[in-house]
């Protein structure tokens, strides 16, 4: 793959999900109010056992509607709310416009999609439950998390061989 | 029944799922930020090991609200369990329960199986094969699908982008495959 020299370029690419579009500079104490976003959404996660191996292995099975539920109506709620943001031009705390990247489509989200689809049925958590698993006290899944970031980085490493 | 004894009880979707789909506009309002979990590993990566790789170098301390994020979703799961823990086991499907009593999962005091993902596990071959051979496809596939549960079937769909729908149709698959066809004989280990 070609080197990139501008990286920004990179972080920003259509394989960046968390894009930080602010193109504002904060002190670190900015990054507080994501820090409380953060703890309600994993006490939403813990008690909706949406952090569960079992849930996750009902709804793989069709046994329970539970995941399909919150998945569904959260994609309501957030559709509705990006449509309402663009609809009013709603503007962020800090009167920045709010800006959306389209997603471009490359065969890493068909053969990406697949694996991590193997990875969520067997450990029975995506990225954001395996932090909430952890907090709950089950120390172990830490080597779950850690062997997550280990098949991040070498998808980093192996990136130009793989086909998009 | 009082509040907090109200709030103790598993919570139901349609409580859940609204309040995590408001996480969306949340972090747009509050900064500009595309909600999404799986590019916190991607940070992390780029922060302690860059080894020079360029996936890696970027100025990964711009996207640290993520991070901040992440570590607040741990601590959302300690809170949870310290003071709205639910004292009753986990409840499971008859079916899925009588199945999983087969592999010799029986406790459910935990939102994980304790009998299969406990430390003396890791030495084994099912251990190794659930967390650490599982953690690896979740941290290699989110990556090379450009993203996980969060930034593809929430945020892509909420911003009705089809290569999100994609991703998430191949989430569905390979789960489906895995949980029914070949979980099955990793449990039986």
């Amino acid at each position: 793959m070609k080197q990139h020299t501008n990286t920004d370029f990179e972080t920003r690419s259509l394989d960046a999900v968390c894009v930080n579009e602010s193109q504002l500079t904060h002190k670190w104490y900015h990054n507080i109010k994501y820090l409380v976003v953060g703890v309600l959404f994993g006490i939403v996660f813990v008690k909706s056992e949406v952090v569960s191996w079992f849930r996750i292995q009902e709804m793989f099975r069709l046994q329970s509607f539970q995941m399909y539920g919150i998945i569904g109506s959260a994609i309501v709620v957030g559709m509705t709310s990006i449509w309402l943001i663009k609809k009013f031009d709603i503007k962020t705390i800090y009167g920045e416009s709010i800006v959306f990247h389209p997603k471009t489509f490359n065969k890493g989200q068909i053969f990406g999609g697949l694996l991590f689809g193997f990875g969520w049925a067997i450990t029975g958590a995506c990225p954001g439950p395996l932090f909430a698993q952890i907090g709950t006290g089950a120390t172990v899944i830490s080597v779950t998390l850690v062997s997550a970031i280990a098949g991040t980085w070498v998808y980093g490493l192996l990136r130009g061989r793989l086909p998009h | 029944m009082n509040i907090l004894e109200f709030l103790k009880q598993p919570w139901p979707w349609y409580v859940a799922g609204p309040l995590i789909g408001l996480t969306v506009p949340a972090l747009l309002i509050l900064g500009n930020k595309s909600f999404g979990i799986s590019s916190s590993l991607r940070h992390i990566c780029a922060a302690c090991l860059p080894a020079n790789i360029p996936f890696f170098k970027y100025d990964w301390k711009k996207e640290a609200w993520n991070l901040f994020f992440v570590f607040g979703i741990l601590m959302g799961g300690a809170i949870a369990t310290g003071l709205l823990s639910n004292p009753k086991p986990v409840e499971v499907n008859p079916k899925l329960a009588a199945e999983l009593a087969g592999y010799g999962i029986t406790n459910y005091d935990n939102l994980i199986p304790q009998d299969i993902m406990n430390w003396p596990a890791l030495l084994t071959l099912k251990g190794f094969l659930l967390m650490v051979v599982g953690g690896f496809l979740v941290g290699f596939g989110t990556r090379y699908a450009g993203g996980c549960t969060s930034g593809h079937a929430i945020m892509g769909l909420s911003n009705l982008q089809w290569p999100s729908l994609v991703a998430t149709i191949c989430f569905m698959i390979g789960g489906f495959i895995m949980a029914n066809l070949i979980l099955p004989h990793i449990l039986f280990l």
